[in-house]
């Protein structure tokens, strides 16, 4: 296939906020996502990483449907995700899935794990019982479950296990887009490690493509291919791994990458490091360097992504 | 799964309840109505009158049993009319929100506002009185609860992973209300249906009282209380057994509710295992 798989376009999302006036008179919108653009290529994982708020979350939303974007399109294989031609609930379903944060809240506590995988079958025009409890045990045994906790309920299963079960129900439909929300943020850290393998393991059996949202750095750097580090609604630098973690451009990415945590390394080091990446094209600088935060009621200054590296970019000032 | 001593308590009430409605035509040893004899009047229970006699002679004991079957058509189906409309109404203004929740909320808020006795007296004015008539005006007014039950449940339900899970799998608003969000919020909807069945078999006893409810001769729990008003000192027993029906039943009603809602809940199922 040529081009990307998935690609977003000046994806903006807004929200009305109400103020302090109480007739509601002080009515703003919130820009939580501002022109947010990148493409996601077959058998790649792009993480999104930044602080709390910053929109990624809100930017995951709008690729899997759960949010309605302002502006700006999402394509998947060339075909609009969103705006008036976008595919129905059910269509759009088999492009893209989502595993959610909370493994305690992503499972119905009333189903149990059979009818949680089944039904999507069912929904999606399975109809042969034998096929559907065939899918649904080969689904549980790549995720490293066994097929007779099927009948049980989720309250019978750990936060790892439940989390596993999550991967299962996003895997099922077999979609080639996966988006992860802070997959392993809320397991305990001994199990981190195990759903991360898990992931990497599912990526490379069914060929998928993950979209990770993460502020958690170590495993961002453990999963990814390329990183998207987002600073109040746009992108401020993008860049595969290596390059954001050994030459991070961008003063935010810099205290970013300075604060993971790592024995023996002085992690000031990188964050007070203010010699400019080489390459950066002279006379420009940075809109902000994160330092401050923007008010976000209102748009950005202007300013644009270059790149100044092969697949390097980096939010500067607009060019004379 | 382990049911408790209380869900057995209300279970077992219930079951009397429902077996001295359904089986009143055969077990009851007079007729409910025919049966009067003015000779017999206001005598104490004994071996023939079990619960004693009333003011028009006829026996208590199968009075209560017949009275069983309008309590429980009055509490069942009023609660069912009740648990649809407010379920309905409260599911779906939460889940689609806009202009359908405000419309929702008004009502729910005008429907507090008024005295739900006086709102059902309405009701029975315009519909007449009778059984029929009944069901509806009960049916009608004890919606508002539920609803917002139903409205703060599927609030809070909403947002969380499996419901967006389920949209991201391609379920429909309906099919994710009926699969995802209504057997989570079954509970507290089924004690409210449990607690209103009781409320149901009062309401239907006041609306008896002021002569809209159930005409006499026909018995009904309430009914038979507004007639022993005046025999409370000469023959309490016409009171009593009343009362204790009407107590029994509604206890039992709200037991075999919690149980309900304990078993419902997968948590409750393996926890006391």
């Amino acid at each position: 296939m040529s081009g990307p798989l998935l690609r977003v376009d000046d994806l903006h999302v807004r929200f009305p906020v109400s103020g302090a006036g109480l007739l509601g008179s002080g009515r703003r919108m919130l820009h939580a996502v501002n022109g947010v653009s990148f493409e996601l290529a077959k058998g790649e994982c792009l993480s999104i990483v930044g602080e709390s708020g910053c929109g990624k979350s809100t930017t995951a939303l709008s690729i899997v449907g759960l949010q309605e974007p302002t502006k700006g399109t999402i394509r998947y294989r060339d075909q609009p995700l969103n705006g008036a031609d976008a595919p129905s609930r059910l269509q759009r379903a088999k492009a893209v899935q989502m595993v959610f944060q909370d493994p305690y809240a992503s499972l119905n506590p009333r189903q149990s794990i059979h009818t949680s995988l089944a039904a999507p079958l069912r929904l999606h025009g399975v109809t042969s019982a034998s096929e559907i409890s065939d899918r649904v045990e080969v689904m549980l045994n790549s995720v490293g479950l066994t097929p007779d906790q099927a009948k049980r309920y989720p309250h019978e299963f750990s936060g790892g296990q439940r989390q596993r079960i999550g991967i299962a129900r996003a895997l099922i439909l077999e979609p080639e887009v996966v988006v992860l929300d802070e997959p392993v943020s809320a397991l305990d850290v001994s199990i981190r490690a195990q759903i991360i393998n898990l992931l990497l393991d599912l990526q490379e059996k069914f060929s998928l493509s993950y979209l990770m949202i993460s502020h958690d750095l170590s495993v961002v750097e453990h999963m990814s291919d390329r990183v998207l580090v987002m600073y109040f609604g746009q992108i401020v630098e993008e860049g595969g791994w290596q390059d954001i973690f050994e030459a991070p451009a961008h003063p935010y990415t810099r205290r970013l990458i300075a604060a993971i945590p790592k024995p023996g390394f002085s992690s000031d080091e990188m964050a007070q490091k203010t010699d400019p990446t080489p390459g950066l094209p002279s006379g420009r600088g940075f809109v902000s360097d994160g330092s401050n935060a923007p008010d976000v009621f209102v748009a950005p200054a202007p300013s644009e992504l270059v790149e100044f590296a092969p697949g390097h970019r980096v939010r500067l000032s607009p060019a004379d | 799964m382990r049911l408790g001593f209380n869900f057995w308590l209300g279970a077992l009430l219930t079951l009397l309840v429902v077996l001295a409605g359904v089986l009143a035509p055969w077990i009851a040893p007079f007729d409910p109505v025919f049966d009067a004899d003015l000779m017999n009047s206001e005598l104490p229970p004994d071996s023939t009158f079990w619960f004693g006699t009333d003011g028009q002679g006829r026996d208590v004991f199968t009075r209560i049993l017949y009275g069983a079957q309008i309590s429980l058509t009055v509490g069942i189906v009023s609660q069912v009319i009740n648990s649809l409309i407010g379920v309905t109404l409260g599911m779906t203004a939460a889940y689609w929100g806009g202009w359908w929740d405000d419309l929702v909320n008004g009502l729910t808020n005008v429907m507090l506002a008024i005295p739900s006795l006086i709102f059902a007296l309405g009701v029975m004015a315009v519909l007449g009185p009778g059984l029929p008539s009944l069901l509806i005006a009960l049916g009608l007014t004890n919606w508002s609860w539920t609803c917002r039950i139903a409205r703060s449940s599927t609030l809070s339900l909403k947002s969380q992973g499996y419901v967006q899970a389920a949209q991201t799998l391609g379920y429909g608003d309906l099919r994710i209300m009926f699969t995802q969000i209504l057997p989570n919020m079954m509970g507290p909807i089924l004690v409210m249906a449990t607690l209103g069945m009781g409320s149901a078999v009062l309401s239907e006893a006041a609306l008896s009282f002021l002569g809209l409810g159930i005409q006499p001769p026909f018995p009904s729990w309430g009914a038979m209380l507004t007639d022993a008003r005046q025999l409370i000192q000469l023959a309490p027993w016409v009171a009593i057994f009343p009362g204790l029906a009407i107590f029994l039943s509604v206890l039992g009603f709200n037991l075999l509710g919690d149980g309900l809602r304990d078993s419902l809940d997968p948590h409750m199922r393996t926890r006391n295992i």
